[in-house]
Formats: structure tokens, C-alpha cells, sequence
């Protein structure tokens, strides 16, 4: 037979209460050592928080505001930091203890250690109670606040789409000219760039002219003025016009604006817009450039038709004529209206600069200017006979190919203020259209996008890849694709959106 | 009675005084505060000295000592222990010991009748033990304390053990002693229990930090609710008339 030995639990009196407890360092029972020590004494049980409303960030004092999600971690170390007694007890635990959004109150659990008596470490679990209070942080201050923006500048195009808007916008975006603005504020047919200073906004209207033809004029309100010191406080406003001719526009203009820029045909193309506005005659492959001054001079260089009035034809036959210049070759083009292809025999011949982009079978855009409505007193001056029936303005491509294709770059976009413009539903769908067009632009056109900053988009190119079907292997012709190699990287810190891009290269 | 007292703020009062069935002794203090708390409790029955041990006042942990004897360490003066003859009752035997551990106190406690000593004192010291004190000697340790005197503190009637002495470390301390004995604290929770508490069969001294319910158990379990000087004759009358009739 084993011996066992008998473990009885020895029990001693609790010092202060009597109950019967196992001896312990105190040999006092926990209710007592709780009763005559409080560990969390000197940590308050209460705290505030600040919380700005608009930009819903948190105050981390002295100066900083945090943006961070209820029950995040970041708030979590926030929330510690505010309470002053932590540093002198072992913290073992901290946790959210959910509240409702609304009620602008954070619970939290605190799970503290403490050296009481010699040799006792008492733990002990403990709420505090945060109260959210709203406080608007400087920055949404200046922006509120009426009076803060000393100078404006207005850009406007008069056109009735917003593609050049679009390129503005990456343009500002790569030079960061964005930097010193206070608030950027959406516009009817244009928009506003605010600044807390007035050289800010020269420098933006310099800053635009040297990218795009400009027009530019500055008025002054006078806020107050002290007439004892003489100074006085004035807002002032720079109104920006944009060169109302886009690219791909067809461009009109009276015989005398025609002879001066080189005997050029009165009616041509617009091909590219930089600092100036490039013209190509399509039946000559003459070219011109248009600067800002010149056009404003007497403004008699209009735009005759743009990108919405393109329609598609076919490409029947092309006969290359031989002069070259540049990218372009001059050909005589047979189309066919794509509404009569298979329908009639209605041929068109054109001579256009298109030659060496086109060839048997392609679908080209151009201006139908048979069919074309046009209300403009230079067109109409024209000799009859100078004015062809089509004019090619560019490769197309079909619409079913481009739709399932996904683009593996994205653009970064400028944070405006919609402001009360909420826009119709139509006008979405136009300006998705808008953008969906520039978008393709800087797919065909690499001459455009060398000013802009494309990123990666990974999520996209990993798609791409998972999903390698059959769909890419029956193109015949390949679709004009922006390079992995132009894209850049992006670098997001604290992403606002879940996809994970830790690793932008993971392909 | 369980009394509290204080040793010039100090809780630990067994450090500072000696307390048996015949004698008491008390260190000098700067006042006569500590003193005077033993007077009133023990005046006219037994002596309340003051004295000196070697020159300190730590005279608690230096002797050991019961009814029959005292027992100092060898660093008491001559001057002091000519003191200690003249103030002790006759009947108190008085000896030196030549002992390696000289805190006797410490290493010592002891009843009229039994003594639990260090596991390592000299033999001689044992002897002399016996001899002086008149008691059984056993060597033992107390919740794996060898410091029996520090950790417990043993009367006629009882003894207050260390509160992590474990039930079988009692039940056997117990058998040897022939009294109950009880885990417990004095001064609020402290495990030291000779340096807290003096006792005899019918006083018990604590330091003034013990609650109320450790007084409460001190004076359980040393029999103290209303023991008098004169309730031993009366215990002992029922068996003496029982022996003789």
C-alpha cells in the first residue's frame, strides 16, 4: 500500500476580516486588500476626447490630429495617452468595450498590476470612460471659416465637356501645385482654387499658363481698410480662361488668321494641346502652333467641331501619297459611313494625315461634315469647295474589345469640394463619359500621358493575371495599352481602402 | 488580557521586551511610555525590568527564557547580568551561554515545559537548555523557518505559528508542545510572529498595528479572555482537591 499523504488545505484568519483565507503575502483577504488599498487611485476614471467633425480625426495633444476608426489601435494608444496615473502601475490589458457610435462616449477596459504591501501585486480591472467632444481642428477651420481664403483663382474653359479639366487635374497633381490650396471648390464649367495667400495664387496662374494656353484677369474686392494707417485688406480674384480648343477639335478661322500662320489651310485640325495649341492641315500635313497670345489677339481661331460630334466610318482602302511628317503620312483614305456599311455603296475618298495608322478593315473617327450642323461664321465663309465632306480625326476601336479589357493603372484624384453642385444624374453620366474618353486618350496617345503620373494599380494587374483566359489570345490587333514600366509605384500611407498594397510589386 | 503597545513607533515589540510567567523584561527606551503599558498589566505580580543586553536594546531576540530561567547571550556585560540577579526573582536561574548563534531569541522559543531550538545549535547550548529551563528541547523549524523563536511565539495555554506552517508541520509542533496551536499573523498581516507579540499564561503583548480580529485570535488561542493571575489557582483547585481528597 502507497502512502498518500493528507493535503489538507491550511487556512489562517484574515487579518482584517476574519474570513478564513490560504496564507498569502498580506495574509488579508482580497476584498480587504481591495477595500484599503486602490490601486487606481490617481488614474481618472473619466477623460476627454477631442474630435474634430469634418475631417473626423482625433486630437492627440499638444497639436496633432490623428485620423483612426473607433476601436482601432491607434485610437487605443490615444485613449492611453490621455490618462496621467498609468505610469505608475503595470498595465496588462487594454480593450474597447463596445458603445454605441452615437453616443460620443469610448469605453475602455483597463486591466492593471500594482505592488501593494511588500511583495502583494494586486491586479484589478477597471472602465474609463471617454467622452468624445467635437472641437473642428485648424485645418477644417480655415476651411470653414468665410474669411480665411485671401485670394481665388477661377479656371474656366468654355467648352461643353470636362476632358480638359481632367488632364488639368493629373497635371496639378504631378507638380503638386496643389500644395499651398486651402480648398479646391467644383464649379459650373470649371474650378475654383482657394489660397490664404496672394502669391499662392500667382503662382498657380503661372503656374497654369506655362502649361496651357491662358487668358487670365485679376479684380480686387476691398474687405476693410483702416484709414488711419492707411492699409487696408483686400480679397482678390484671378479669373483663368482656358483655350476653348481641345485636342482632336476641328479649328476654323478667317483667311487673314490663316495667312499669318503660314498660309495654313483656314480649316484644320487640333492635335495637340501644350503650351500652345498645335494645328495639322490633314490635306497637306502643313503644321501650326497657336499660342496663347496669338488666339486671344482677336479670338477669330474657333472650334468647329469637337470630340461629341465624331462619328465612326470604315476603312475600305488606303493609298499612301508619300509626304510624311513626323507620325503622319499623307493618304488618300476610301470609308464608309459605318451606319451604310453592308447597306449601300455611298464611298467616301479622303485625303487625310492618317495614312500610316490606318489601314484595310480599321474603323476610323471623324467629322462627317456633310451631315454636320454647324453654326459658325468662319466655317460659313469658307469656299465650299475648300471644305471636304470628312475629315479623319483618329483610330478607333471597337467598343466590345475595349469594355472587358481592365485597366491596369489608375489616376490620383484631387480632392474637390462638390460644393451645392450634387450633379444631375444625366450630368454623371456625362462626365463618366468624359472621363472614360480621356481615359483612352492617354491609352493611344503616349505623347500625352509623358506629363502624368500613372500608377499601378495592383489589385487590377494581380486580376489580370489569376485570370489569364482565352479572351486576350483571339485579338488580332493589339489594343493600345499603357506599359507596366511607365507606372509608378504608389506609396500609401494609412490606406483608406482595405485592398492591401504592402506590396505594390507582388506580381 | 491582549494589549497593544508600541516600541518608540515601532510595532515589533518582541524585539524589545521579554515575557515569561515570572519575569518581565524591557528595553530603555527613550520614554516610559513602553514600559509603563507592561507595568499596568504586570505590576505587583511580577518584576518588570529594564534593561540592556551587550549594550543594545534588541533584548527580545537576544535571551530566551521561562519560569525557571533566563538565558543571555555571552556578550552581556558583567555590569548587566549583575543587573539582571538583582532584579530577577531567586527562584529564576540565570545563565550565559557560549553559543555561535547568540540571538537566542531568534533561535529559541519556549513554554515551561518544551522548548523547539534551532536545528543547528550546539549541544552544549542544548544541555544547557534543558538544564536552566527545565524543559524538553526538540529540534524543529517552523514553515521551513529555522528561526523557531522569530516565527512563533508559545505560551502554558497555546501558540501562534507562522501563518504558512502547514496543517501536518502543526499537528505535529502540537503533539511536542502539548498545547493547540494556530496559524495566524500579528501588526496586520505580518508573518513575524515572536517579534510582534510577547506572551505568558496570562498577559499577551502585541504590537499596535494588530486588528482586532488577530488580538481576537491571540487571545483564543492563549487563553486569554479571563485569565487573571489568580485563575491558575483556580484551575488548579478542582485537580488539587480531586489529588488530595
Amino acid at each position: 500500500m502507497e502512502y498518500v499523504p493528507e493535503t489538507r488545505q491550511q487556512l489562517i484568519l484574515c487579518c482584517e476580516c476574519g474570513t478564513a483565507i490560504p496564507p498569502n503575502p498580506a495574509n488579508m483577504c482580497v476584498n480587504c486588500v481591495r477595500s484599503m488599498v486602490d490601486i487606481t487611485e490617481g488614474i481618472p476614471k473619466q477623460a476627454t476626447v477631442h474630435w474634430c467633425k469634418n475631417c473626423e480625426r482625433y486630437l492627440q495633444p499638444p497639436a496633432t490630429w490623428l485620423a483612426c476608426d473607433l476601436e482601432s489601435r491607434e485610437l487605443l494608444a490615444l485613449c492611453l495617452k490621455k490618462l496621467r496615473g498609468l505610469t505608475k502601475v503595470r498595465l496588462i490589458d487594454a480593450g474597447f468595450i463596445w458603445t454605441e457610435p452615437h453616443s460620443r462616449r469610448i469605453k475602455i477596459k483597463l486591466t492593471i498590476q500594482k505592488e501593494v504591501f511588500a511583495a502583494t501585486i494586486l491586479q484589478q480591472s477597471f472602465e474609463v470612460e471617454y467622452v468624445v467632444a467635437s472641437m473642428m481642428c485648424p485645418d477644417c477651420t480655415k476651411v470653414m471659416a468665410q474669411n480665411t481664403w485671401k485670394a481665388m483663382v477661377q479656371v474656366r474653359q468654355k467648352v461643353d465637356h470636362q476632358r480638359t479639366f481632367f488632364y488639368l487635374e493629373q497635371l496639378i497633381l504631378k507638380h503638386n501645385a496643389h500644395q499651398d490650396t486651402i480648398n479646391i471648390k467644383e464649379v459650373k464649367g470649371g474650378l475654383d482654387f482657394h489660397f490664404a495667400q496672394r502669391a499662392h495664387a500667382i503662382k498657380m496662374v503661372d503656374f497654369l499658363a506655362s502649361m496651357v494656353p491662358t487668358r487670365s484677369k485679376t479684380s480686387e474686392q476691398l474687405i476693410s481698410s483702416d484709414i488711419h494707417s492707411g492699409t487696408s485688406n483686400y480679397k482678390f480674384t484671378y479669373s483663368v480662361e482656358l483655350i476653348p480648343i481641345c485636342k482632336d477639335d476641328l479649328v476654323a478661322m478667317p483667311k487673314k488668321a490663316a495667312n499669318s500662320l503660314g498660309q495654313i489651310a483656314p480649316l484644320v485640325l487640333c492635335t495637340r494641346v501644350g503650351n500652345a495649341v498645335h494645328l495639322i492641315d490633314p490635306k497637306t500635313l502643313q503644321t501650326a502652333s497657336v499660342t496663347g497670345q496669338v488666339f486671344w489677339r482677336d479670338e477669330t481661331i474657333t472650334p468647329v467641331c469637337s470630340m461629341r460630334d465624331l462619328k465612326e466610318f470604315y476603312v475600305l482602302d488606303v493609298d499612301i501619297l508619300g509626304p510624311r511628317h513626323g507620325r503622319y503620312a499623307l493618304a488618300d483614305i476610301t470609308v464608309q459611313r459605318m451606319a451604310d456599311v453592308g447597306k449601300n455603296d455611298n464611298e467616301i475618298i479622303v485625303r487625310s494625315h492618317l495614312g500610316n495608322l490606318l489601314s484595310f478593315g480599321d474603323t476610323v473617327l471623324g467629322y462627317d461634315l456633310m451631315s454636320a450642323n454647324i453654326n459658325n461664321d468662319n466655317f460659313e465663309s469658307l469656299n465650299p469647295d475648300d471644305v471636304p465632306s470628312v475629315v479623319l480625326v483618329k483610330k478607333s476601336y471597337p467598343e466590345r474589345r475595349r469594355k472587358r479589357k481592365q485597366r491596369n493603372w489608375r489616376l490620383k484624384t484631387l480632392d474637390k469640394d462638390e460644393g451645392d453642385l450634387a450633379p444631375k444624374k444625366q450630368d454623371q453620366e456625362k462626365l463618366d463619359a468624359d472621363f472614360e474618353t480621356f481615359l483612352r486618350d492617354l491609352e493611344e496617345d503616349p505623347e500625352l500621358r509623358q506629363n502624368i503620373n500613372l500608377y499601378k494599380d495592383t489589385s487590377a494587374i494581380e486580376r489580370a493575371n489569376g485570370g489569364m483566359d482565352d479572351d486576350n489570345m483571339d485579338d488580332d490587333e493589339e489594343l493600345p495599352e499603357v506599359p507596366l514600366e511607365e507606372l509608378l509605384d504608389d506609396l500609401r500611407i494609412g490606406g483608406d481602402d482595405d485592398e492591401d498594397y504592402d506590396d505594390p510589386m507582388a506580381m | 488580557m491582549a494589549v497593544r503597545a508600541q516600541f518608540e513607533n515601532n510595532n515589533e515589540i518582541g524585539v524589545f521586551s521579554k515575557l515569561t510567567n515570572s519575569y518581565c523584561l524591557v528595553a530603555i527606551g527613550g520614554s516610559e511610555n513602553f514600559y509603563s503599558v507592561f507595568e499596568s498589566e504586570l505590576d505587583e505580580v511580577i518584576p518588570v525590568i529594564h534593561t540592556s543586553i551587550a549594550g543594545t536594546r534588541i533584548i527580545g531576540r537576544l535571551t530566551a527564557g521561562n519560569r525557571r530561567g533566563l538565558l543571555v547571550p555571552n556578550t552581556t556585560t558583567d555590569q548587566e547580568l549583575q543587573h539582571l540577579r538583582n532584579s530577577l526573582p531567586d527562584s529564576v536561574a540565570i545563565q550565559r551561554v557560549e553559543e555561535r548563534l547568540s540571538a537566542l531569541g531568534n533561535v529559541i522559543a519556549c513554554n515551561d515545559y518544551v522548548a523547539l531550538v534551532h536545528p543547528d545549535l550546539d549541544r552544549e547550548t542544548e544541555e544547557i537548555i534543558a538544564d536552566v529551563l527545565g524543559v524538553e528541547v526538540f529540534r524543529q523549524t517552523i514553515a521551513d523557518n529555522v528561526l523557531v523563536g522569530s516565527y512563533c511565539s508559545i505560551s502554558n495555554q497555546g501558540g501562534l505559528v507562522h501563518p504558512r506552517t502547514s496543517v501536518q508541520d502543526q499537528d505535529e509542533l502540537s503533539s511536542l508542545l502539548q498545547v493547540p496551536l494556530v496559524a495566524g499573523t500579528v501588526n496586520r498581516g505580518s508573518d513575524v510572529i515572536g517579534a510582534g507579540l510577547v506572551v505568558n499564561d496570562w498577559a499577551a503583548f502585541a504590537g499596535m498595528d494588530t486588528t482586532s480580529t488577530e488580538l481576537s485570535v491571540v487571545e483564543s488561542i492563549f487563553k486569554l479572555q479571563d485569565s487573571q493571575p489568580s485563575a491558575i489557582v483556580n484551575e488548579m483547585r478542582d485537580s488539587l482537591i480531586d489529588n488530595f481528597s
